[in-house]
């Protein structure tokens, strides 16, 4: 970290920062690499390489806070930011706490990218080409990307905390459409994780043929049903579900809003007893896990769903300070030019004691959404949707057809009461949730769970 | 020469250095100011300043991309020669060929100078108006969650070893809010905004009332029967639409196989009522620039005329791949990111009925006002979408019923095809781009509900 900040600028920088008034100070100092490039049409395309640097100076006082950035680490452009977020304050001059360095291990990263050569970056993503066209004629169009990340972070504040973080990430993603004479239908699959390249040492190539076989099997697809039916979710990304469900809900600038649907209900049974559920930013190397958050907190494991009880919101400094609660290490942001705001790291359901199979099998008719394009919410209706990318009829117990163009729509409160089974199949998937304007990497998961009742629209009325 | 022109220049200069063969780059400069604004306080003031620079290298027919924020000698250096090795890495093609400088006319009117001349006291005080205005329009109005004010001005440099030089410079404002009201079962929200070039062209007064009078028409709401149906789409929601449209034009997915529109143009997609085009020189649309993000001329594009698909959008690659010219349609987000196909300005041409008359027209109908999951809830390469909707029912040609928690589905060639007539009077919305659009008439779309 001292090689972003020496500590004595980040000294002078947060003094200049409260020179007048203010409760508290923060500089985050950032350095960000980042690596890309896919394949489109079987060429190696859009190879790029990013270099940015630059710090962001808060102030806080009574309820505002004071927030300037920069491009690059200059001593003297740290100060210029400092008194920009401070020009607007009347106050007396504070004096910060000394600073006093807190070591942090960053996540372990065994192969750093960049140490990968980009000729072998390309070999494996024209190894992800082949491997999804050789799922069949039918596959049209393949594109692949690969894409790493590096956030050096340093975080100096006016309580005298001096820390940092060196975060590694790496993904890849595949997309593929399938065509049979009129017929067009796209299967899309993701791999990521807060790791190095060691995380495509095993069979990247998977994900190819999982995208090719999701698009080849929607060619068979009729049209989706429409009205209120019991549903079974996939694993793993199907936990976007309470992501958008709960997780946003839970957030503390939601709450202290009044604009989450989850005010008021902490301690009271808001699922099944069968439910428990968790934000952890500390899940080994997991994408959404980070050693601490963006204002230098260290990230945590929060039960957030006990035997169905609501048990706890989900904090950044700011929001903590106001409940008079710790924060519960969520304050993130996506970079040195935004805010922290309270966001979730890896979210999910744990493993419950159903399996997919037993919750199909009892369903007359219902609809199994293997998998989401994604979703969205709003916190203070509790209204959310979901575009659901790989989905199929049940009927008479038993999974029949495939269905194209499906959404699950409903209200956050009555679906997740309505969670009456959860799949001991437990995985995490890879996520990138925007809120406010930012994006963050962070995880879903889940086994396999079925919701009682929720309204899928199709257009088969 | 500016200092930001002479940055590209050099940047240029060192990609030839660094074995390109030809180089562009494209230089930034911004600063700018957010206000958010929530209880009758201020929460957050920020002040933002960011420059960076993109280089794109040509190695014969391969092509690099690198960018950074080290405008210094050494940092433009640095970028320059990341982009040629970036370059060594791409796979050749033989269509990817730098731009040739074609005449730029200048575009004036794109910035107001009462982004300048405004304080951050002054623009937070706009901000409280809209929080203000919200609470006192309707007493089931509980709170604003935010209001939200915007404003920036950007310094964009271009220059290529082909020759293209040009620099312009803009400004953009915004401020939009999310009100609160209090329903029989729980909360609804509404959301206002207004766009301007500065805070002297915004109305917080609209924007606020706008905001309380979208989260007040939702109390109430209940579901409605699943049926097909005639389906009105209120400016906020056609923009959408016409943005997933207008990306599908892209001449990039086009060729590629990845669009709806693939293999249609001259076909008569859509009826007389609907008209759309591109214009990348509307001094009020904020897309609006004299040249594109590869250096072209912003111009005009008739995209859907007399119902016939008459033009894709193209920048220098699609273009080659056609042998064609680029209607210099390159967008970039920015320096980070390397130019590709987009719309600029979208506009579907306001039709001759009211909105009174548009909804007689629907009869027994739906009036769409918000959609949600359009990310996740279309295909854009098939066009098959599937949303999220809330808005309200239409009886007897009028206004009924509040609607919620429903989905509208379809496919975007066929909801052309089903486009009745469009209103008399378009609203400019930052929704799907940047699209101005009047309400439009869908003579039957799939409505998903109870």
């Amino acid at each position: 970290m001292s090689e972003l900040i020496d500590p004595a600028v980040a000294e002078r920088t947060l003094a200049r920062a409260l020179a007048n008034g203010g409760r508290f100070a923060e500089v985050f100092a950032e350095r960000r690499h980042g690596f890309s490039m896919s394949i489109d049409e079987s060429r190696i395309e859009a190879v790029q390489s990013g270099a940015e640097e630059g710090a962001g100076v808060r102030v806080v006082d009574g309820g505002t806070t004071y927030f300037a950035h920069v491009d690059g680490l200059d001593p003297d452009d740290l100060e210029r930011a400092a008194g920009e977020a401070a020009a607007a304050l009347r106050g007396g001059r504070r004096q910060p706490r000394a600073l006093e360095a807190v070591a942090v291990a960053p996540l372990p990263i065994e192969q750093p990218p960049e140490e990968v050569s980009a000729q072998r970056k390309a070999t494996l993503l024209r190894e992800l080409d082949e491997r999804a066209r050789g799922q069949g004629k039918e596959i049209a169009q393949f594109t692949s990307s690969y894409a790493e990340a590096r956030r050096q972070i340093a975080v100096a504040n006016s309580d005298g905390l001096l820390t940092g973080d060196d975060r590694t990430r790496t993904r890849i993603g595949a997309q593929a459409v399938a065509r049979r004479g009129d017929a067009v239908e796209t299967g899309a699959e993701t791999l990521g994780a807060h790791r190095g390249f060691e995380l495509l040492e095993d069979d990247p190539g998977q994900i190819a043929e999982q995208a090719a076989r999701k698009a080849l099997t929607l060619l068979d697809a009729g049209p989706a049903p429409s009205g209120s039916m019991p549903v079974v979710v996939g694993g793993g990304f199907g936990g976007v579900l309470f992501h958008e469900m709960t997780g946003h809900g839970l957030e503390a600038d939601h709450i202290q809003k009044g604009a989450s649907v989850y005010v008021g209900k902490l301690g009271e049974q808001v699922a099944q007893p069968l439910l428990n559920a968790y934000d952890d930013g500390r899940l080994p190397n997991e994408w959404g896990s980070d050693a601490i958050d963006d204002e230098g907190a260290p990230t945590q494991k929060t039960q957030v769903i006990e035997d169905g009880r609501l048990t706890a919101y989900l904090y950044d400094r700011l929001t903590a300070e106001r409940d008079g609660v710790a924060s519960t290490g969520n304050g993130r942001r996506e970079s040195f030019r935004h805010l922290p705001i309270p966001r979730m790291t890896n979210t999910y359901i744990a493993p419950g004691e159903s399996t997919p199979e037993a919750m199909i099998a009892e369903l007359e008719k219902g609809f199994y959404a293997v998998s989401f394009g994604g979703g969205q919410v709003d916190p203070a209706t509790g209204d959310f949707v979901f575009g659901v990318s790989e989905g199929y009829l049940i009927e008479g117990g038993r999974v029949t057809r495939p269905c194209r163009g499906a959404t699950l729509i409903g209200n956050c409160l009555e679906a997740l009461m309505a969670i009456d089974a959860v799949g001991d199949d437990f995985f995490m998937k890879t996520g990138i949730c925007g809120k406010g304007g930012q994006k963050a990497p962070v995880g879903t998961g889940q086994g396999h769970v079925r919701v009682g009742a929720m309204t899928v629209g199709g257009t088969e009325l | 020469m500016s200092d930001l022109s002479a940055t590209a220049g050099r940047a240029v200069e060192a990609a030839l250095a660094a074995g390109a063969g030809a180089a562009e780059a494209y230089a930034s400069r911004e600063g700018g100011r957010e206000v958010r604004v929530h209880g009758g306080e201020v929460e957050s003031l920020t002040a933002a300043t960011q420059s960076g620079i993109g280089v794109r290298a040509w190695i014969d027919g391969r092509v690099g991309y690198a960018y950074g924020t080290d405008l210094s000698a050494t940092g433009v250096t640095a970028i320059a020669a990341r982009a040629a090795e970036a370059a060594a890495v791409a796979d050749e093609d033989e269509f990817a060929a730098p731009p040739q400088p074609a005449p730029v006319e200048a575009l004036l009117g794109l910035s107001d100078p009462s982004v300048e001349v405004w304080t951050t006291a002054e623009a937070a005080q706009l901000a409280l108006r809209v929080e203000r205005t919200a609470l006192a329009s309707d007493p089931r109005v509980v709170a604003v969650e935010q209001v939200v004010y915007a404003d920036s001005s950007e310094r964009v440099a271009i220059a290529s070893s082909t020759g293209l030089a040009g620099e312009y410079e803009s400004s953009d404002c915004f401020a939009y809010l999310q009100a609160l009201a209090e329903g029989e079962d729980g909360r609804e929200t509404g959301l206002g905004f207004g766009l301007a070039r500065g805070p002297g062209g915004l109305e917080p007064e609209a924007i606020g009332a706008e905001g309380a009078a979208r989260a007040t028409a939702m109390i109430g709401a209940s579901k409605p029967a699943s049926r097909s149906c005639p389906v009105v789409l209120d400016p906020t929601v056609a923009a959408s639409f016409a943005g997933l449209i207008g990306g599908a034009l892209s001449a990039g997915a086009v060729q590629r196989g990845r669009s709806p529109f693939a293999g249609r143009l001259g076909e008569e997609l859509a009826g007389e009522a609907l008209a759309l085009r591109d214009d990348g020189r509307d001094p009020a649309g904020p897309a609006s620039a004299p040249f594109d993000g590869e250096g072209l001329p912003r111009r005009r594009t008739d995209l859907i005329e007399g119902g016939r698909l008459r033009s894709f959008l193209y920048d220098t690659y699609t273009a080659n791949r056609e042998g064609v010219a680029s209607t210099g349609s390159a967008a970039r987000q920015g320096y980070r990111s390397l130019p590709s196909v987009s719309t600029s300005n979208l506009v579907v041409a306001p039709g001759a009925l009211s909105f009174e008359e548009l909804l007689a027209a629907a009869g027994e109908g739906v009036l769409v006002t918000d959609v949600a999951g359009l990310h996740s809830g279309v295909n854009p390469v098939t066009g098959v979408f599937s949303v999220g909707a809330s808005g309200r029912a239409i009886r007897a040609g009028a206004l009924a019923e509040p609607l919620r928690e429903f989905t509208i589905a379809g496919d975007l060639i066929s909801m052309l095809g089903a486009v009745q007539a469009a209103g008399a009077e378009a609203r400019r919305v930052p929704f799907g781009g940047s699209v101005s659009t009047p309400p439009l008439l869908i003579g039957e779309l799939a409505v998903s509900g109870s």
